[in-house]
């Protein structure tokens, strides 16, 4: 033991957690055991030591038994470290003067035999016994914080956080990579169960982010660099050219009835190609900000160089096109980011029994909210590809959802959107419509009422999945139509259905570009691709890097309702963490034993953040501590041992790794 | 070895024990996620927690088999997603070296083991300690020839 | 050169007769070696399968312990010896009751088996270990023009897809297109032949065998290819049949083996092409090469 703690005094606390540790461990066996260690004062076991009796128990402890050292075994570090730190501090010792022993999650949750697992748990008692005995007082460092957020997506999440912040005036960027803010919901016709218009609810707020004095509005960027932690973050973004300067352009809209191009040809990206744009355009009418984008891949003056620039023309003096325009790197500092890049929809061609790509009048659900939209490609006429109009259609719920070859989980929304499209269908067109279900999920408010509004309405329920969508007719009135086929479980009755047109609606998934926006941004995904909250009830909106939240559905699927929710959630802890104006940085730092440093300059190039520089004058190393993220790498690795790590001191580790070992 | 069948048994009552170094912000958490999903894996390791798999010493693994561990499993994130930018690309350095130190020891491969286990991948981290357990269960107890005690000091010095 | 184990099964020394001719005539072309599983029997399919899966497993299991002792793939042309084969494998592998019972039978047979033989099909073997370069190398007579309906049956890809996609096989369509053919889609690829209903419940299937072989015809395919022999038994026979009730279906009906055959150059006759009961004369006449 320690010579500097000659007068040991630990006290030990191994939680029952109602019966999650004590069901599994003996947790009375380990008590004792620890009790008899040297340097152990008292041990005891309590049923719930997070509660304010536990709590009470370790800060009355200290005082009335003088005690030093304090050793807690429960759940993970990560979920009550902090707690017991705090308890810790009450009695009035330094709260580094503490370890924690993960008892729960490491040990009585994932295993079944309680003999075993109650030796595995007096094992890392043991090991925690020995480490503290070694831990000195530390002190947390304050960091000021940067007072701006950055919000990465300009969906209803995104537009929501931002106009919460700016509205508690804290100035917000808001960076989206698309020409305009909206993101899905501006694609939307109407939305359930109230059927109000989205662009009708939707619009004013996009227009209120572009007003609002607090915001930034950056679109058409995207986020290429972060540097820094929480309350001091230095993020790059590159704002690609729109060859429209924002600056000057009035919203005319001239230039793009100039266009040479007298009539649209290029598939459209807002209406999911079923509609045709110009080279230059702008995605929908209320579109913000209200400035054209010209695209460089269609353009013909990018092409040939030979056009006869018409826009420019049209501009007039006001020279707002720039076809010179370069991507612009913009460098910024914030103290807090909020990511809501939202969600892209399955590919239904992932299934191919359900012919979408193959038939032309199979769609996919947000095909058809731009067909039924009155600023659409057909201005709200349900006309198919072939033509015609539909007289009977069916829905196939769960495309690429609850299904084991494709996603395992529910996409939530994909239930009540079917029936709102069966309203919106059958009232458009009067035609027949079958909704293909596994069950119907319609738990929110006023939702389960939607559902029985829709059976009143005469839209058939057919409860089972659907087998393939065939061109193929067994008889006469199958010719010329798709044939879906499914079994109807209720009745256990194969039904082959006729339709005209076939809606998929297709599931909720994590962008393609998900893992590189996590990495970006050094957070964690769930295996899914979902960005992966703290806390899946406490803390949903936080991430494991401190200072960066997550909000809508880039972090599973979600409805308006509940993006929004979340988005203002995540709006207050943003708040939260500006206003208390400053970050306790975790003392857990490396520094250099000077007199032992060598000057080897081992450890300077493998400090990613660059913390180690060299002392010309004394000949050896240095670390700045506000560079130092902890890590421990330089200390692993210098080999005179002159680094050291508070909190994670080589002796520290040894007595660790000897006290799991240590034969009973 | 002359009798088999002795051997067998005694492989069989045999628990290794496997000292495991976890980094904080994927192989831990990892761990943490196996107890909240309740997924069930041997009970043979026991977790030291560091910030990054960087921190692990060699000396920490020394240490660890001279005081009679049957194996010493390593847990980092996956290249590239390290919390501090490329401590893991370190560890994988540091791992190959040390590997080589532990085949002139007569420390079979399969006792030391580095793994890229995700916050998200509480399975892999399952089947990873499991197969780790089985194959060091099949090798029996480590037997160093020289006595590795003052290993790490020798190594230091 | 490379060599497998053949296994024939029933179909290939009857109904099926010129799907082995065409084979062993593909395979000789690509230099490939076939030797013959010596004393196998009956894989276990049909009846065995329906009535006791333990005797259907004992079955196959025999004929993989014999092949074990080669140590050779083995090669499993008819659909149903390769499921059944794969599926025995499978059950030997995953429920150690189905094992523990099977090894009684082995060693009262003199056999052990330690389940490391692998079942192979055609397809598998010319896409994965000769490749299509290969293939399209040998080619003689490109059967340009050619439509095809591919047409695989249930049994290759359902429930084990080993190469190739349970929704969507796309192997032959490869191979096809490598000698030259034009595929026709056809989502019906996987769709039931009717199976032995044309025995029991002739209405089912005729009618299934009546679908297959009109939407073939309304996707312009000139002859449907088949890989197994029920399935091509099925659409031939019963073909003129099926056309009297529901309207006419008149389409050749060959197997894979014999349209490589013929793109290598080799004579309808060599490739059994006059054994079909439809025949293909009409469609295959200007791919067959001249008498010397």
């Amino acid at each position: 033991m320690d010579a500097r703690n000659g007068d040991l005094r630990i006290g030990v606390y191994v939680c029952h957690c109602g019966t999650n540790i004590a069901a599994t461990v003996d947790v009375k066996a380990v008590a004792e055991y620890a009790a008899a260690l040297p340097g152990v004062v008292v041990s005891r076991e309590y049923k719930y030591m997070c509660s304010d009796p536990g709590q009470e128990l370790i800060r009355q402890d200290i005082v009335e038994l003088k005690l030093n050292r304090i050793v807690v075994a429960s759940c993970s570090p990560l979920l009550h470290e902090e707690t017991f730190r705090g308890a810790v501090a009450k009695g009035g010792l330094n709260p580094f003067c503490f370890q924690m022993v993960n008892i729960r999650e490491h040990d009585s949750w994932v295993h079944q035999d309680r003999q075993r697992a109650t030796e595995k748990a007096i094992a890392l008692v043991r090991a925690a016994i020995r480490r503290v005995a070694l831990h000195k007082p530390l002190e947390k460092k304050r960091v000021p914080i940067h007072p701006d957020v950055l919000i990465v997506g300009g969906g209803i999440a995104g537009i929501h956080a931002a106009l919460t912040l700016a509205n508690a005036g804290k100035h917000v960027y808001l960076v989206e990579r698309e020409p305009t803010i909206g993101g899905n919901m501006a694609k939307f016709d109407k939305t359930f169960p109230t059927l109000d218009c989205a662009a009708c609810i939707l619009t004013p707020k996009m227009t209120a982010v572009k007003k609002h004095p607090n915001i930034t509005l950056w679109t058409l960027s995207e986020v290429t660099e972060v540097q820094g932690y929480v309350g001091n973050f230095e993020i790059a973004v590159t704002r690609k050219p729109r060859y429209i300067n924002e600056d000057l352009c009035v919203g005319c809209l001239e230039c793009i009835e100039a266009c040479v191009y007298k009539q649209a040809k290029v598939p459209d990206e807002f209406n999911l190609g079923l509609g045709k744009r110009r080279p230059i355009y702008i995605s929908f009418p209320q579109a913000v900000p209200q400035i054209p984008v010209i695209d460089p891949e269609t353009c013909i003056d990018f092409k040939t160089g030979r056009c006869k620039k018409t826009c420019i023309e049209a501009c007039g003096d006001r020279h707002a096109v720039d076809l010179k325009q370069q991507p612009k790197q913009e460098t910024i500092k914030v103290g807090a980011i909020i990511l809501a890049t939202g969600y892209q929809t399955f590919d239904a061609r992932k299934v191919p029994d359900y012919g979408y790509g193959v038939y032309p009048n199979v769609y996919t659900a947000p095909e058809v909210e731009r067909l039924i939209n009155a600023s659409g490609p057909t201005g709200g006429e349900v006309i198919l590809r072939d033509g015609r109009k539909p007289q009977s259609i069916g829905i196939i719920h769960c495309v690429g959802s609850r299904d084991e070859n494709t996603n395992k989980w529910c996409s939530r929304v994909c239930c009540m959107y079917s029936l709102k499209l069966a309203h919106l269908l059958k009232e458009r067109t009067g035609a027949e419509v079958y909704n293909f279900y596994i069950d119907m999920r319609a738990a929110g408010k006023a939702y389960e009422e939607f559902y029985h509004k829709l059976l009143e309405e005469g839209v058939h329920m057919i409860r089972g999945r659907v087998a393939e969508v065939t061109d193929w007719a067994v008889t006469p009135e199958e010719e010329g139509k798709l044939v879906m086929r499914a079994e109807d479980t209720l009745i256990s009755f194969v039904r082959r259905v006729p339709v005209d047109m076939v809606v998929l609606s297709v599931g909720l998934v994590p962008h393609e570009d998900a893992k590189d926006v996590r990495r970006l941004f050094n957070i964690s995904c769930s295996s899914e691709g979902w960005f992966l909250e703290r806390h899946p009830k406490l803390a949903p909106v936080n991430t494991f890097t401190d200072g960066i939240f997550i909000a809508g559905a880039c972090q599973a699927p979600k409805d308006i309702p509940d993006a929004v929710g979340q988005a203002g959630s995540a709006a207050a802890e943003a708040m939260v963490l500006i206003d208390t104006g400053y970050v306790e940085m975790e003392p857990n730092t490396a520094y250099i034993l000077e007199e032992e440093c060598s000057g080897c300059k081992t450890c300077i190039p493998l400090c990613p953040y660059s913390a180690i520089t060299f002392l010309a004058d004394k000949k050896i190393a240095h670390i700045n501590e506000v560079l130092c993220k902890g890590c421990g790498t330089c200390v692993a690795a210098c080999p005179s041992g002159s680094i050291k790590q508070n909190l994670f001191e080589d002796e520290e580790i040894f007595e660790e790794i000897r006290g799991v070992l240590a034969n009973a | 070895m002359s009798n088999p069948e002795s051997l067998v048994a005694i492989q069989n009552s045999f628990e290794p024990k496997i000292v495991a170094f976890f980094c904080n912000w994927c192989t831990y958490l990892a761990a943490d996620l196996a107890g909240t999903s309740r997924i069930k894996y041997a009970p043979n390791i026991r977790v030291i927690r560091t910030m990054c798999s960087g921190r692990v010493d060699p000396q920490f693994v020394l240490e660890a088999f001279a005081r009679g561990a049957d194996g010493v499993l390593i847990g980092g994130c996956h290249p590239g997603d390290c919390h501090y930018q490329e401590g893991n690309y370190k560890t994988l350095r540091r791992v190959r070296m040390l590997r080589r130190v532990l085949r002139e020891m007569g420390i079979e491969d399969e006792r030391f083991r580095l793994e890229w286990i995700s916050a998200s991948e509480a399975e892999r981290l399952k089947v990873a300690v499991n197969d780790m357990v089985e194959k060091i269960r099949a090798l029996g107890p480590l037997r160093l020839e020289i006595k590795a005690e003052h290993f790490p000091e020798e190594v230091a010095a | 050169m490379k060599r497998y184990l053949y296994y024939p099964g029933c179909s290939l020394r009857g109904t099926g007769k010129a799907y082995e001719e065409s084979l062993l005539a593909v395979f000789k072309a690509l230099d490939v070696e076939l030797e013959e599983l010596e004393d196998w029997n009956c894989c276990g399919a049909t009846a065995y399968m329906a009535i006791d899966e333990m005797n259907a497993f004992a079955l196959a299991g025999r004929n993989l312990a014999l092949a074990e002792k080669k140590k050779l793939d083995l090669l499993a042309p008819c659909s149903a010896c390769y499921l059944v084969l794969n599926k025995a494998q499978r059950y030997i592998k995953e429920y150690p009751k189905v094992a523990k019972l099977l090894d009684h039978g082995f060693k009262a047979a003199g056999l052990t088996y330690t389940g490391t033989t692998k079942v192979r099909h055609p397809l598998d073997i010319l896409i994965n270990d000769i490749g299509l370069d290969e293939i399209k190398a040998r080619v003689k007579r490109p059967l340009a023009g050619l439509k095809v309906a591919p047409y695989y049956g249930c049994q290759i890809v359902r429930p084990y897809a080993t190469f190739d996609l349970t929704y969507y096989p796309v192997s032959m369509d490869k191979l096809l297109r490598a000698v030259g053919a034009e595929i026709v889609d056809y989502p019906l690829k996987t769709r039931c032949c009717g199976g032995s209903q044309k025995g029991t419940l002739p209405e089912v299937g005729l009618s299934l065998i009546h679908i297959l072989l009109k939407e073939a015809g309304r996707r312009g395919a000139q002859v449907v290819s088949t890989i197994c022999p029920l399935c091509q038994f099925n659409l031939d026979a019963f073909q003129d049949e099926a056309g009297k009730k529901y309207g006419e279906v008149s389409r050749p009906v060959v197997y894979f083996t014999q349209l490589l055959g013929l793109a290598f150059g080799f004579s309808a006759k060599e490739l059994g092409l006059e054994r079909n009961i439809v025949s293909a004369k009409r469609v295959l006449v200007k791919f067959e090469p001249v008498a010397a």
